[in-house]
Parts: structure tokens; C-alpha cells; sequence
């Protein structure tokens, strides 16, 4: 009875709030501005020519204040127990060519300064685009002759948030040209087709209607700056892959896999729809 | 799992009589015992940090029992008025018996 | 129960929803878990108001990191200082969540921590201090349960 009735509400709800235009709860981005340890984080910025958006708002402008907090001293962020973590791995050597990440790229600080930013990024080797994580794995298989790692292993997520880290408060530079643009393609046709039995596309929530309620979430738009973020509901680290499973399951549809062309190719265009956006990784997120 | 980091952040220098803030933070997935795996439907064993203190030159100075109410990766923060230079000494105690330690000086004028 | 569609939208905010019917599965301490717990803690002292604050969002947006603080007045000496700080979530499956002790080093008794409430309901903080006596503090917190969140 209990499931029955659970179930029921959730669909009206979900469905209610796009049916009804009373449902919707006016809530836009808040003004608040993000200072990490005093430095300050631009979290909007006038949308750039041809983004199908006017203004573009980190995820972090729509969350509590008590969220938001979470997320302004590097110590408070629990996402930095795992860059702990990934700094001890990133001097560790592994494999059989007894290498580890500094053997190559020395301080993590100056060797991957603005990296991330440029992720996912076109790799004339696999034929398609590098994500971050495919990246780091690269490194382990064919440098380190260590074994890859999984996709949402602790290590993964703790080393792409410590690479992530270092490209912090510069802006997002994702290339759509060249060999991308068939990619940003199939990533903009999956960002707009219409999915699942409530029948959504991204675009439903976080273009069309970020900033409004769907019943206890303040919608966002979606964007994937801070990632890998630090996810309350989580209780630790998650990749963008993750997320994007969560909200199909929500809409009711089969979620592709992690590490499939199809999130590959959603993540790249995601992350162009953010290019200008300052990177948070690892952000804090409800 | 990965093993447990813990993290401190106590000031360099402070004034005698000074009061300063103490953070930590320590990695820990904090399994309630209340949840179910989703497999198999059994209820996943608890494993939590379960205590952790504070000493600064050998005196405990603050402590807290943990329940497994406390978020994953627990936190907390609080206050130690310090007369003399010295050492803090933080350590966690884990459900399984293992305690994770973090030592961290500090410089008295 | 017998909500319509009307009702429930009316109702807005799926939390006060899920509150009001309860969660499946979610078992809730018993009334006499928190009343037990608040007996050996205060040793049988009578319990006041005031001097204890406690600190929490009036709605967390999450349930498994609700960040909260405590205080207690007292001049934090030999002869006068906070032993201990009790917080209790009422709502909870277990309704401990943790003990704070305090010390005359403290030179403040405050505290925060991240805690996890299984739903909306109410935060219990009691505050013992050196000469047995103690004070209570407690807040509502709302957890916003469902939507979207993926």
C-alpha cells in the first residue's frame, strides 16, 4: 500500500510539474558569490555566442546555503579526503615499468595546471574523444603498465578530482570543432530526444525550466564544472556518468552505461554547453 | 575500500591564552547497519568510526562518541585554548579495531 | 489515505508528502529509546532551557549530511566548565548520534559536526555540566526527500 502510494505521488509529482504551471515554484539562481579559502569562484557568466542559453549559473547558485558552505574552505569540502588520497597514488609507482604519475608529469600542480579544462578532448589514437578518466587510464596501461582502473573506482574519482582541482577557477574549454563535431552532435541529439515513460529530455529540466522546483529539487542547468562532485546523497565522490544514470532512471528511461560513446558523447556536449563557466572540481553538491 | 585519511587543520602559531579552531576530517564511509544490500537483501554490517579525541601535550582536551547517525567522511570542529607550545595528537577509532592517528605541532608566543 | 491528484499538488513540496505517510522501511526509534537516553545522561538532573544553542538548517536538502553546530555558555574554568554535550535526532532508527566532551582546555565549548536524519523531525541537544546540572536545546529539521536528486 505504502509502495503503491509512493510511487503513485512520485509520478504525479514528476509529471504534475510540467502539466501544471501552478506547481512550479519560482526559485532562481540565488546571488550569492563563492569565495574558496578568500579566492573568489565565478559561478555565472553571459552565455557565449550561439549557447542556447542567455546566462550560464553553476549548479552551486541553486543549492541551500548550507550546501553552499560545504563548499567554501577546502578543508570544510569532504571531496578533499579523496584528494589526500590521489596525491599519495599520484607519487606512487605501479606496473611494470615502475613509473608513477610524477615520474612523468612531476608536481601534479604545474603538470596538469588547466588540463581538465580542455576535457573530453579528441584523441586521434582511440579515434574519439578522451574523457578525463579514459585519459588517466591511458596513462596507467600503456606508460605505467598498471592495470586501469574503473571507472567510478575511489581512485579514479580521487585522481581525476585532484587533476580536476588544478584547473580551479579557470574556464571551462571544450572544443566542438574539428573531429568533435560529429560527437557534439550525438551529444546534442541525446541532450534533446525525449526518453523514458515520462517521456523527458534533458532539456525538459535544465534548459527549459532550471531554477524552478520538481517537488523538492531546486533545478539546475545541469552543468558539470565541479565534476567529479562530491554528492551528499553519495557520501563521496561521483563522475558525471553517474549522474547523468541518476537522472535517467528518474525519467523512467534505460540508462546508457558508464563509459559508453553515448555518455561520452553527452558528456562532451554538456560540458561545451558550460565553456566559460569556472571549473569547481571537486564541487559539493545535494 | 581505500584506507581511512584523516586530515587536521590546527594553526602554526597562536597567542598564550589564545582559543583556536581545531578541523578534522577523516575518510570513512560510515556503514550504518541499517542498510540493505541491494543483491542479496541482507542488512550490510555496521562499520563506523566510533570515537575520537583530542590530546594536546598528553591531556585530552576534547572527545566525541560516534554513532552511526554521523555522516560519512565525519567532521567536526571545535575549540582548544592553548597556554604552551606544543603537540596535538587526533586519532579515530574504527568499528574494526584500528585507530588512525594525526599528529600536529603548534608554536606558542 | 486517500489523496487526489489536486491534493497532493496542492500539498507542493513532495517532502511534507512522503513525511506525512512515512517512509517504507525506515524504522523510527521508539519514544522511551530517546527518554532512556536523556535519563542516563543527565543522571536524573532536571533539565532547563537556555545556555545550550543549537544550530541547524530549518531545511536540509539532504539527509545525509545535515551540517549542525552546538554552543554552550559557561566560562570554561577549573570550577565551571560543560562536561558534555548530548545530540539526539528523535526520528532516527537509533536516536544516538553523538556525545561531545568538553574540557576547562576547551576554552569554548562549540562544536559542529555532519549528521545523517533518515527524515523531518526533531534534534535534541543536551548539555551537562560540571556540577550535574543541565539544559536542553532543540530544533525542527525538514528533509527534503525525493524529487529529482538522481
Amino acid at each position: 500500500m505504502k509502495f503503491y502510494l509512493k510511487s503513485t505521488l512520485m509520478a504525479l509529482g514528476v509529471a504534475g510539474a510540467f502539466m501544471a504551471t501552478t506547481s512550479f515554484v519560482a526559485a532562481d539562481a540565488d546571488d550569492h558569490k563563492l569565495f574558496i579559502d578568500d579566492v573568489e569562484i565565478l559561478t555565472d557568466i553571459a552565455a557565449p555566442e550561439g549557447s542556447p542559453l542567455d546566462h550560464l549559473y553553476s549548479g552551486w547558485r541553486f543549492r541551500s546555503p548550507e550546501t553552499q558552505d560545504l563548499q567554501t574552505d577546502d578543508f570544510g569540502n569532504p571531496g578533499f579526503a579523496a584528494i589526500t588520497l590521489a596525491e599519495e597514488l599520484w607519487d606512487t609507482a605501479e606496473g611494470a615499468k615502475g613509473k608513477s604519475c610524477a615520474s612523468c608529469h612531476n608536481d601534479v600542480d604545474e603538470g596538469m595546471k588547466g588540463v581538465s579544462a580542455a576535457y573530453p578532448k579528441w584523441s586521434d589514437k582511440l579515434g574519439k574523444p578522451h574523457t578525463l578518466v579514459t585519459r588517466v587510464n591511458e596513462c596507467r596501461t600503456d606508460r605505467m603498465e598498471a592495470k586501469a582502473w574503473k571507472w567510478e573506482a575511489p581512485e579514479m574519482l580521487a585522481m581525476t578530482a585532484l587533476v580536476g582541482l588544478q584547473s580551479r577557477g579557470m574556464p571551462v574549454a571544450v572544443k566542438s570543432d574539428g573531429p568533435m563535431k560529429s560527437w557534439m552532435e550525438k551529444g546534442k541529439d541525446i541532450y534533446y530526444a525525449r526518453v523514458g515513460q515520462l517521456n523527458m529530455s534533458c532539456a525538459n529540466c535544465h534548459e527549459q525550466n532550471f531554477g524552478n522546483m520538481i517537488r523538492a529539487d531546486h533545478l539546475s542547468q545541469g552543468q558539470i564544472n565541479g565534476f567529479p562532485v562530491y554528492r551528499l546523497k553519495w557520501g563521496g565522490l561521483g563522475s558525471t556518468h553517474r549522474r547523468f544514470k541518476g537522472c535517467m532512471k528518474n525519467i523512467r528511461a534505460k540508462a546508457f552505461g558508464v563509459g559508453s560513446d553515448e555518455f561520452i558523447a553527452l558528456e562532451a556536449y554538456v560540458a561545451s554547453r558550460g565553456n566559460g563557466l569556472a571549473v569547481e572540481t571537486p564541487a559539493v553538491r545535494n | 575500500m581505500a584506507k581511512s585519511k584523516p586530515r587536521v587543520k590546527v594553526p602554526k602559531t597562536a597567542d598564550a591564552g589564545e582559543v583556536i579552531t581545531i578541523k578534522t576530517l577523516i575518510s570513512h564511509t560510515m556503514e550504518s547497519g541499517q542498510r540493505k544490500d541491494k543483491k542479496t537483501g541482507d542488512l550490510i554490517p555496521r562499520k563506523i568510526i566510533n570515537a575520537f579525541k583530542a590530546e594536546f601535550n598528553g591531556q585530552t582536551v576534547f572527545e566525541a562518541i560516534i554513532e552511526p547517525a554521523v555522516s560519512a567522511n565525519p567532521y567536526f570542529e571545535f575549540r582548544v585554548k592553548v597556554q604552551e607550545s606544543g603537540e596535538f595528537k587526533f586519532s579515530w577509532t574504527d568499528d574494526d579495531g584500528s585507530v588512525y592517528e594525526k599528529s600536529k605541532k603548534i608554536k606558542v608566543a | 489515505m486517500n489523496l487526489d491528484r489536486r491534493q497532493v499538488l496542492a500539498l507542493g513540496v513532495g517532502a511534507a508528502v512522503m513525511t506525512a505517510i512515512g517512509l517504507p522501511g525506515v524504522a523510527v526509534a521508539a519514544v522511551g529509546d530517546v527518554e532512556k537516553a536523556i535519563a542516563e545522561f543527565t543522571k536524573g538532573a532536571e533539565i532547563t532551557t537556555g545556555k545550550v544553542v543549537l544550530s541547524a538548517p530549518q531545511i536540509a536538502e539532504n539527509g545525509n549530511t545535515v551540517p549542525i553546530e552546538v554552543t554552550v555558555e559557561s566560562e570554561m574554568t577549573q570550577a565551571s566548565y560543560v562536561d558534555a554535550v548530548m545530540i539526539l535526532a528523535a526520528g532516527n532508527p537509533n536516536p544516538g548520534v553523538a556525545t561531545f566532551k568538553f574540557s576547562p582546555m576547551s576554552g569554548e565549548a562549540l562544536a559542529s559536526t555532519r549528521i545523517r536524519l533518515a527524515k523531518t523531525q526533531d534534534i535534541i541537544v543536551i548539555a551537562r555540566m560540571n556540577d550535574g546540572s543541565c539544559y536542553k536545546d532543540q530544533k525542527t529539521v525538514k528533509v527534503t526527500i525525493g524529487g529529482c536528486g538522481g
